[in-house]
């Protein structure tokens, strides 16, 4: 409203000039706010209550509160300080949900971040409009259909008895294959699905920034003698390479969130050791586990280090020269 | 058109190969669970599981899901409830809030941005926001599928950014012919903000089309689950004990074309709606993906 105050200073929608104090100033333009304040109160109240009260709820994480005592309980139960803390640090699965996180979601880095790059590149290459929208349109398919349907589909191709892959490779090389029970390929299968599910839906903002890209420096190229390799190389990649690097660094940033929905409905006890990860764990352990106290000191740890990452992750885009996400 | 040397046609006859291959790669599972949902029990036996493509028509599997189940149709009216009333809760108050938060000049409009941001980055973690839940008495009713997911942050940023790319023009006219604020936002903002309120709306409405775990936590009663629920359970278990009816129908489908024509009946209706609306949500994503 800035534009619209200074252009319409006797309008009774621009605050009224006062001589009073800063005090009495700024109580004014907020009652003369009033009514956007009313609409974002609802919003406020929601984050505070289911944002803000589960982080104050965190206390739980250094006291032993009992499944059934509710928030009373929860008020009376005894603070037990870094018990939990302690406890998941020197646990067996401490080393093994760790390193089943970083793995799933590096190897999720290494082949889901460049695949939606290299899939807009291509994108960018075809001249045949209507091929164009169909290609892209059949690739966003994926993105609107849940991780349950998802499961579904990976059971239809390689379910240990029935799926299509399966079988025909088990009549084709006579062994037996089982991919959602085999720790070697498990890991594999997980990354894959991301791919298939993320690879269209990601290549919208660097399709959206390749048409921002101002064709006269494609016609300049042309002129010049470049071929489309070379313009590719020397013209999209670069005018792309600002979101790369902000997407990278969310990337990074969730570097913690391997996949929790896609993991819990594929995973089972045979390949637990491969893919059970912070979230999983933190869900087995508290939800059916009924340890509340303890996996919400492990939600804490992920949540602590997640936001860690995301620190040091913005810093270095900041260094880097990119504006990054803060 | 430009012309190609040798090497660049070779180069898109490659990329063009590629792309086919994406596509069926994209297309290929739908295909195969589409035929397996035709197959009978006979066909089923014979061929030893999934297939490409169907020998006969049986519509036992759908016979089933339509005429004599009434889990399925219960589980639809209950996702049904959670996309078309969830979905007008969270955009009415994500709206209200990025309208708000567009007004530039709003004292204490930086503060609140802040706020929101920060459960962006740092939340509480999935056992307190569960007790929560349990503990406002919200488990085991609809409103638990509703509430705890009311405003996705990222959504209302990318609204905020659309309302604060208004015209200011266009209110101060409105307010020279008298209008109050209630009157802009509504005759003249909400008319132009139908591009981006049908972005947002199609992200909330297939998230609560898709969403399965947190009604996996928060639903125990059966007449409450809502589809993703019953075609996991159906996925899960190898013999059909999610559909009790099944034990009263002589020579029933097989579990796995009964599976494919639920995923089918849960994933249709988004397909047909999606194509439709491309051309908003690639607009309303480039509109959040330009920092605000």
């Amino acid at each position: 409203m800035t534009a619209q105050s200074s252009m319409l200073p006797n309008s009774r929608y621009s605050p009224p000039a006062t001589k009073d104090g800063r005090w009495r100033k700024l109580l004014k333009r907020v009652w003369f706010y009033r009514f956007y304040y009313l609409l974002a109160l609802p919003g406020i109240l929601y984050f505070i209550i289911f944002h803000y009260l589960p982080m104050i709820g965190i206390v739980i994480a250094f006291k032993d509160i009992s499944p059934f005592g509710g928030v009373a309980g929860i008020v009376a139960a005894p603070w037990v300080g870094l018990k939990h803390f302690n406890r998941f640090f020197n646990s067996i699965f401490f080393w093994n949900v760790i390193e089943n996180t970083v793995i799933i979601s590096g190897m999720k880095i290494i082949f889901g971040f460049p695949a939606p790059i290299i899939f807009a590149l291509m994108l960018n290459e075809v001249f045949r409009v209507k091929f164009k929208r169909f290609v892209q349109t059949v690739s966003y398919l994926p993105h609107f259909i849940s991780w349950v349907v998802t499961t579904g589909l990976v059971t239809a191709l390689v379910a240990t008895s029935g799926g299509l892959l399966t079988e025909w490779l088990n009549d084709v090389t006579g062994e037996r294959w089982t991919f959602l029970t085999n720790p070697d390929q498990f890991r594999g299968i997980l990354t894959i699905t991301h791919v298939w599910k993320t690879i269209g839906w990601s290549s919208i903002l660097y399709l959206a920034a390749m048409s921002a890209i101002d064709p006269a420096l494609y016609e300049a190229a042309a002129i010049d003698g470049a071929n489309r390799f070379q313009m590719a190389r020397h013209i999209t990649i670069p005018s792309i390479a600002f979101v790369i690097t902000i997407l990278f660094i969310f990337e990074i940033g969730n570097l913690l969130d391997a996949g929790f929905e896609q993991i819990l409905l594929l995973y089972s006890p045979a390949v637990y050791n491969v893919s059970d990860i912070i979230d999983t764990y933190v869900y087995r352990e508290g939800l059916l586990g009924l340890k509340y106290s303890f996996a919400a000191a492990v939600g804490l740890f992920k949540g602590v280090m997640a936001f860690l990452f995301l620190i040091v992750a913005n810093a270095l885009a900041n260094r880097l020269g990119q504006p990054g996400l803060w | 058109m430009l012309k190609l040397s040798r090497n660049e046609k070779l180069a898109h006859a490659v990329i063009y190969f590629f792309l086919i291959l994406l596509t069926l790669a994209f297309l290929i599972p739908f295909i195969i669970v589409f035929s397996t949902s035709f197959i009978s029990d006979a066909e089923f036996a014979r061929r030893g599981g999934y297939v490409l493509y169907p020998e006969a028509f049986s519509m036992g599997a759908y016979d089933i899901l339509f005429g004599r189940s009434k889990v399925i149709l219960n589980a639809y009216s209950v996702t049904l409830f959670r996309v078309v009333v969830g979905t007008g809760f969270n955009l009415a108050f994500t709206m209200t809030m990025a309208y708000a938060l567009a007004k530039k000049d709003l004292p204490g409009r930086v503060p609140i941005t802040i706020f929101v941001f920060i459960t962006m980055v740092f939340s509480g973690g999935l056992i307190p926001r569960f007790l929560l839940v349990d503990a406002l008495g919200l488990r085991n009713t609809l409103w638990s599928m509703v509430f705890p997911g009311l405003i996705n942050a990222w959504n209302m940023l990318i609204m905020r950014n659309f309302f604060m790319s208004l015209p200011e023009e266009l209110f101060d006219a409105a307010i020279v012919d008298g209008a109050s604020p209630p009157t802009v936002l509504l005759r003249i903002v909400l008319p132009l903000s139908m591009p981006v309120i049908a972005t947002i709306g199609l992200f909330y409405a297939v998230w609560h089309w898709n969403s399965w775990f947190d009604a996996a936590i928060y639903i125990d009663r059966a007449h409450l689950k809502p589809m993703q629920i019953i075609l996991r359970s159906l996925l899960e278990t190898t013999n059909m004990q999610g559909l009790e009816e099944l034990a009263f129908i002589e020579d029933p489908p097989p579990a796995a074309s009964l599976r494919s024509a639920l995923i089918i009946v849960s994933t249709v209706p988004v397909l047909f709606i999606y194509p439709f609306v491309q051309r908003y949500f690639v607009k309303g994503i480039m509109i959040g993906g330009i920092k605000g």
